[in-house]
């Protein structure tokens, strides 16, 4: 088996992140795809990691998770405000950017 | 051939001629209302000044040898561009002198008549100051050495009668009847600008003492095109077939201004250009012959026309054209004719001033009004103004001695040295001439009266009567003054040439016939307007009277060849223009709106549509990169 | 773990895990729930992390279970809390086309990935990372001289931004009080104000013989209060009978005192 598998792995579960992105109306559960996508980055640079030989990937791969911790903190902070002003967690319910 | 002499003495003054009246138009028009009360006086003493001026400068010129009386005076280099020169030169040979005098006495003496007339005008100063720029144009047209420097006073006496014809400009047929006697000039301008560029394209050159000494050089060609562009300029500006329709309209100004401009001098001054381009016509059989057509139409259309028309001005303007016809008639037979057409202009100038004054001043007794068809008996209310009409009357039908019979007779006489046919219908035309002032003066002055209820007829004051009066003693005796003490063969004979064809029959002979048929003309005319009650409604007429009363349908012609077509081209435009053009613009606004329109709904404000387009573009760019490394 | 090569214990962890893993994705985006979502998405990490284990990230692996499963999921459960845990989302799309464009999008991409990556590493041999490990005796030591050699600013700065994001939180989920908070005196009147049942609802088992939560209490006149049993417990009809028997007994001990059969009342 080739480790490339791995990054192949990778590719595919960042896919399925992408498409609960669009697919799902529920603001957490779409952030929560948000942390698919990343997690499945994270394993790309852990497997290129071993691919290379160096543990750059795997640094990179640490920081990321803490970017993805403060990110998460901070947004679901903002999706609990919004939620208590307007009663709804849908992502379609703010849509003032319309025409 | 002729020498030029310097411009000394007496004649140094020449630009003076021009500079008074100019002058005075300035401070009358720029001067505003605070001239209004001496500005009319102002304005006659200027261009008294002018007549004394050009006394003067005759009696000088009587002084020289005959070859040498052209005197050119250069007042200031005006157009110097590359070849091409037009100074601002005024020449002063025979011809022009004799119409400085006819402008400059005629115009005196119509300006002192204004004083009368317009006395009632709250406008009047501005009036005073039009004439002004009239008599100053219309010396710079006959002083001019150069043809540019005559287009510069054809222009000017373009505008001048404009202003004065819409004099009244609060009323809508005056403001009409000036923007078509603009218009119509402008046709005339036309073949007066493209015969100067042709000349200057021919000759090199457009001062007269270049032009008619190599005239001889160029091709017949060329100078019959030339010819024929002059004759155009000519019609316009005399009323001559086919652009006569604006000169019965013109006589919507006041009387003063019909006397002047549209009797006496403006409409003569096509005859002027033909005489002065003698040396052209002289080199173009064609362009003479068509001259002679075009003069000879005119003579009868502008006989039948007065014949029918019960408006005295309107009368008195057929009569002007038919008698300017006879003028352009003798100028286009060419050497033969060229004085005897000058001739016939002072005189018809003097005594045709002479009868539209004397209108002007029955008018004046009769409240302004124009129908004939209600005036009636008036000799005995109106003796002065009676008196004087009659001594214009015998001077225009031609009866010996007075004026006319000297100049017409001659004209006639000329006509039957060329060709016994057209002498026939020349004389044919006295004849109607004859008839058509019967009429006028038997509706007028004799019969019973027919007078509307309000009318008090009155005679005129002295500053409008002695006009009158000098007006009638020129059309007595100028004539003869002329013709045997003036010599005016010899005297015009340097400028224009002159020449005598013996005819078949001796000249007393067509004295003769020619009398004969005027006093039939004028005895059928007393017949049917004087024995006969003259209805005050006019009558409707058999169908020549009908044709007459519309202008021999001049207007109609106008309408339908050119003024429909410019409508129906103008129409077309702008439909053009707001369909095509102005659709093709708010198109390609209303084509952004309809786009903007579609592309906003990409804007739908939801956060998972936006995050789909940003998929594709991830897509899309992850497809590039990939592609490039293949 | 491993040096290079893929030997094949760990392709079997790799077919096990990867496959949880993919499960536990669609789960998540599939899930009507969202509790649902969150515990799919918990597997998913969690079977990451036995991947950086077989990838020889041993440190990576148990910092993905703590600080990932452990910590930033549960924040999440505990916001789900706070939103709603009956909230579920009707799975009906209301944007015209976006569940098509969606999926055609993502597949595409996905295909688009794998070929590409697949035709970019086919023929690349992995080195492995024993060398790295061992270089600074062991994987965390070796992420650590990392760590605090080349890439320092980068762990200041993000040690920086975990501050920033914690106070950042607490500032937007501040509520402002806009007015004074209401004393007892005012609750209290309010309460007595509208009408309803002023006191506090009777306590359950007013019954010597239990005082369970699902024990109804009894009236005076021997019937049972509902109001007694909690709500939940209510709805779920899951109240315990009253056993007469047990009445009868009690009466009998107290020697006929003056509670009397119920049903007279």
């Amino acid at each position: 088996m080739n480790p490339a598998n791995y990054v192949m792995l990778s590719a595919l579960l960042f896919s399925i992140g992408a498409i609960g992105v669009l697919v799902r109306r529920n603001a957490i559960i779409v952030f929560m795809s948000v942390e698919l996508m990343l997690n499945a980055a994270n394993l790309a640079f852990v497997a290129f990691a071993r691919m290379n030989g160096n543990l750059d990937g795997q640094v990179v791969a640490f920081f990321v998770m803490v970017v993805a911790a403060a990110e998460v903190v901070v947004g679901l902070a903002i999706i609990v405000t919004i939620f208590r002003t307007r009663r709804s967690a849908s992502i379609d319910e703010p849509n003032l950017l319309k025409y | 051939m002729t020498e030029i002499i310097p411009a000394e003495g007496i004649f140094g003054l020449l630009w003076v001629l021009i500079a008074l009246p100019a002058v005075g138009a300035l401070i009358l028009l720029f001067g505003g209302r605070r001239t209004n009360s001496w500005g009319p006086y102002l304005g006659v003493l200027t261009v008294v000044g002018s007549a004394i001026l050009g006394v003067l400068m005759l009696l000088a010129m009587m002084e020289q040898p005959a070859e040498q009386r052209t005197v050119v005076q250069n007042v200031y280099d005006w157009v110097f561009v590359g070849s091409f020169q037009a100074s601002f030169a005024l020449q002063l040979d025979q011809l022009s002198m004799v119409f400085v005098l006819l402008i400059t006495i005629v115009g005196a003496l119509i300006h002192i008549y204004s004083l009368g007339y317009m006395s009632h005008d709250p406008d009047r100063r501005k009036f005073f100051g039009y004439l002004n720029l009239f008599v100053a144009a219309m010396l710079i047209l006959v002083l001019a050495n150069n043809y540019l420097l005559l287009y510069v006073g054809w222009e000017g006496v373009g505008l001048a009668s404009y202003l004065l014809i819409g004099f009244w400009q609060q009323k809508p047929t005056a403001a009409a009847a000036a923007k078509k006697a603009f218009i119509i000039n402008r046709v005339g301008d036309v073949g007066l600008s493209l015969a100067i560029m042709l000349i200057f394209v021919t000759f090199g050159s457009i001062t007269f003492q270049d032009v008619f000494g190599q005239a001889s050089e160029a091709s017949e060609g060329t100078l019959t095109a030339i010819g024929l562009l002059l004759l155009l300029a000519a019609a316009g500006k005399s009323a001559q077939f086919p652009l006569q329709a604006w000169l019965l309209d013109a006589m919507e100004g006041p009387t003063p201004v019909s006397a002047l401009i549209h009797a006496a001098t403006m409409v003569t001054a096509g005859v002027y250009l033909i005489a002065r381009s003698n040396a052209i016509y002289d080199a173009a059989a064609w362009a003479a012959t068509a001259v002679v057509v075009v003069g000879l139409i005119t003579i009868f259309m502008g006989a039948i026309i007065g014949s029918a028309k019960d408006d005295i001005k309107k009368s008195l303007a057929g009569s002007t054209m038919s008698q300017i016809g006879y003028m352009v008639f003798a100028a286009g037979l060419g050497p033969i004719g060229y004085v005897f057409a000058i001739f016939h202009l002072l005189t018809h100038g003097v005594f045709k001033a002479g009868l539209f004054l004397g209108a002007g001043s029955v008018m004046h007794g009769m409240n302004d009004n124009v129908n004939m068809r209600r005036y009636g008996a008036l000799k005995g209310v109106m003796v002065i103004t009676f008196i004087t009409f009659m001594a214009g009357y015998l001077a225009i039908i031609g009866i010996p001695p007075f004026s006319g019979f000297w100049s017409k007779d001659e004209i006639i006489h000329a006509a039957f040295e060329r060709n016994w046919v057209i002498g026939a219908a020349a004389i044919l035309a006295a004849g109607i001439t004859g008839f058509y002032m019967t009429r006028m003066i038997a509706m007028t002055f004799f019969g019973k009266k027919r007078w509307e209820d309000d009318a008090h007829p009155h005679e005129s004051p002295a500053v409008m009567t002695i006009p009158l009066i000098i007006l009638a003693i020129g059309s007595t005796f100028l004539g003869m003054a002329l013709l045997f003490w003036g010599n005016i063969e010899e005297w015009l004979e340097p400028v224009v040439g002159y020449e005598s064809v013996p005819t078949p029959l001796p000249t007393s002979f067509y004295i003769g016939v020619t009398l004969v048929v005027v006093i039939i003309g004028a005895i059928i005319g007393w017949v049917m307007y004087a024995r006969k009650e003259v209805p005050v409604e006019a009558p409707r007429g058999n169908v020549l009277t009908r044709a007459a009363r519309q202008d021999l349908y001049g207007d109609a012609v106008n309408d339908v060849l050119i003024v429909q077509p410019t409508y129906r081209t103008a129409d077309v435009l702008t439909t053009f223009d707001t369909k095509a053009v102005d659709g093709f613009v708010n198109w390609t606004g209303t084509f952004v709106g309809d786009l903007a329109r579609r592309l906003r709904r990409s804007q739908s404000g939801f956060a998972r549509s936006y995050a789909l387009s940003m998929v594709g573009g991830a897509l899309i760019v992850a497809l590039a990169l990939i592609l490039v490394r293949l | 773990m491993n040096g290079g090569a893929v030997g094949t214990g760990e392709a079997i962890v790799f077919w096990v895990s990867g496959t949880l893993a993919v499960i536990g994705a669609l789960g998540m985006v599939i899930s009507r729930k969202a509790v649902h979502s969150a515990l799919f998405i918990a597997l998913t990490m969690v079977n990451l992390a036995v991947l950086y284990v077989a990838n020889s990230a041993p440190f990576l692996g148990m910092v993905q279970i703590i600080v990932y499963t452990g910590a930033v999921m549960m924040l999440f459960l505990f916001v789900l809390m706070v939103v709603g845990v009956d909230s579920s989302d009707s799975l009906i799309e209301t944007i015209k086309g976006q569940r098509v464009a969606a999926f055609l999008l993502g597949i595409g991409f996905s295909i688009l990935l794998v070929a590409g990556i697949g035709s970019g590493l086919m023929e690349t041999t992995s080195t492995g990372l024993d060398a790295a490990n061992a270089a600074q005796g062991g994987n965390v030591e070796g992420l650590a001289a990392l760590m605090f050699g080349p890439y320092l600013i980068a762990f200041e700065v993000t040690a920086a931004l975990l501050i920033t994001a914690a106070m950042g939180a607490m500032i937007l989920t501040h509520r402002e009080r806009w007015m004074p908070k209401r004393t007892q005196r005012e609750l209290s009147q309010v309460r007595f104000a509208s009408g309803e049942h002023p006191g506090q609802l009777p306590p359950p088992g007013v019954y010597a013989r239990h005082n369970a939560v699902d024990t109804p209490a009894l009236l005076p006149d021997g019937s049972t209060s509902d109001l007694s049993v909690p709500e939940p417990l209510r709805v779920r009809e899951d109240v315990r009978d009253i056993d007469q028997a047990e009445i009868d007994e009690v009466r009998q001990l107290s020697g006929g005192s003056a509670s009397t059969e119920g049903e007279d009342r």
